[in-house]
């Protein structure tokens, strides 16, 4: 199930880097990340719980995760 | 924690003072065979945690063991309360000259031991304040200096016993005040304490309560009584479907704490609530503005969405609630957004229109920005610090008073 008020945007040009997925899975305090040996995966059900903590951000190249506020339209990426 | 009678005579025997050469039973040959020991008239007490065991026939008199164990089969089967006994106590049958009262209660505004002490013994100490003031005897002391005797010797006192009787009922005060302090107790109460015929004192009956949090320090203790930890606090009530399912909503997930009761709550506006004491003033508030709360709750230490929208989905599913009232305190270590997040979860989830079901959102502090934008894609008012929370409540028993008319 999607989150209600939270998304969370991975460009495809890192969705198969297993090193990334793995400090992704690493630094979420909540838990949205999961690394497979595919890839990254999104938990889904654990959208909402995101504190926005910005830490998805750093380890990945700019622009390719963003966290998306559902309930204003506004994202948090790096730049 | 409560205790049975029995633990609580045996507490009062280990801290020396004199109690009757009682014995406890779960079967009637073993009421039998301590009312052989006593060789004489006993007392047969059912052991349940609840009061009104004389009106209800769980306390009875046997001339010989032929009689103890009859009534210890017709106890042991009797329900009380809602209670059936863990066993029966046998006693001696005292021949009693006169009864007093002793006890020690922790006083929360003072923040002390208080010292109570009667000459009329036998019924609630309570009724006596009220009707026999003189002959009350009351003091505090100190939770942490080590107590002298003198200051039971002023209690006794103040309820008018002298001479003799005053010399020797001062070091049964005294023990029972500094074991209330060691055991960490919040009630230690002798009622009655007997004077015997020869002149000497006995408790006939205690009452025990300790404090749950010093459960723990208390492990020797609890465990020479034979009280498992499986026991738990031995609360008075079983725990209705609510509060249940509260307690379990809080136990699967260790982020933040909630808390949840409705016994006694009937009303239509169900309450989440929290923050540093702000769920008893916004409670009280409540109802002072003429609501009525359907459950208290308390929600803190920066729960997960889940959790918050466990209990809001809790309270939101209990009959008769109508809307909901989101409010705290300021909070610094709760997040506004997250709770927001929480409660509007909640309702879509039972299908629900936030807006009309959130009669109040007041939660001013920590991330207030980000939860009024998501209380506003939803359509809830949202109000800050600038809103107290007698308004916050006065606003919500209008909104669900309204609706209602």
């Amino acid at each position: 199930m999607p989150g209600l008020f939270i998304d969370v945007e991975v460009h495809d040009s890192v969705g198969d880097d297993v090193e990334l997925a793995k400090k992704l899975e690493e630094v979420c305090p909540v838990d949205i990340f999961k690394a497979t040996p595919g890839g990254l995966e999104i938990r889904e059900e654990q959208l909402d719980e995101c504190v926005l903590c910005e830490l998805c951000l750093e380890p990945a190249p700019p622009g390719t995760v963003r966290v998306v506020k559902l309930y204003d339209g506004t994202a948090l990426e790096r730049t | 924690m409560r205790f049975y009678e029995y633990e609580a005579r045996e507490i009062v025997k280990r801290a020396g003072i004199p109690v009757t050469d009682f014995g406890f039973a779960t079967s009637a040959t073993e009421a039998r065979a301590i009312a052989e020991r006593i060789g004489g008239p006993a007392v047969i007490k059912s052991q349940v945690l609840t009061g009104g065991r004389m009106k209800a026939g769980g306390v009875r008199f046997a001339d010989t063991p032929d009689e103890a164990e009859q009534h210890a089969e017709a106890i042991l089967a009797l329900e009380i309360g809602g209670h059936m006994p863990r066993g029966v106590l046998v006693d001696p049958k005292a021949q009693v000259k006169q009864e007093y009262y002793a006890g020690v209660v922790w006083d929360g505004t003072r923040k002390r031991p208080l010292m109570l002490f009667s000459d009329m013994g036998g019924i609630d100490i309570e009724q006596v304040a009220e009707e026999h003031p003189g002959h009350v005897g009351r003091g505090h002391y100190s939770n942490l200096l080590p107590f002298p005797d003198y200051q039971a010797k002023q209690v006794i006192a103040a309820a008018g016993v002298t001479g003799s009787a005053l010399n020797r009922l001062t070091p049964i005060l005294a023990r029972l005040a500094r074991l209330f302090r060691e055991r960490d107790m919040t009630l230690a109460e002798i009622n009655p304490l007997a004077q015997l015929g020869d002149g000497s004192f006995v408790a006939l009956d205690a009452h025990m309560e300790m404090e749950n949090e010093g459960m723990p320090r208390q492990q020797a203790l609890l465990a020479e009584l034979g009280i498992g930890a499986d026991e738990g606090t031995r609360e008075g009530h079983e725990p209705s479907p609510f509060e249940a399912a509260v307690k379990a909503i809080d136990a699967a997930d260790h982020r933040g704490v909630i808390q949840g009761k409705d016994t006694g709550f009937h009303g239509n506006l169900g309450l989440v609530i929290g923050a540093g004491g702000g769920s008893l003033t916004l409670t009280d508030a409540v109802r002072g503005h003429g609501g009525r709360p359907a459950n208290y709750s308390e929600i803190g230490g920066n729960p997960s969405v889940a959790k918050a929208c466990g209990l809001a989905k809790a309270v939101l599913r209990k009959d008769g609630v109508e809307k909901i009232a989101v409010m705290m305190s300021i909070v610094s270590n709760t997040r506004v957004d997250i709770v927001a997040r929480g409660v509007i979860k909640a309702c879509l989830e039972l299908d629900k229109d936030p807006a009309e079901t959130i009669a109040i959102f007041r939660i001013p502090g920590a991330w207030e920005e980000e939860g009024s934008k998501i209380l506003d894609r939803y359509g809830v008012d949202y109000c800050d610090r600038s809103v107290s929370m007698h308004e916050a409540a006065g606003r919500a028993v209008a909104k669900i008073q309204g609706a209602a008319a």
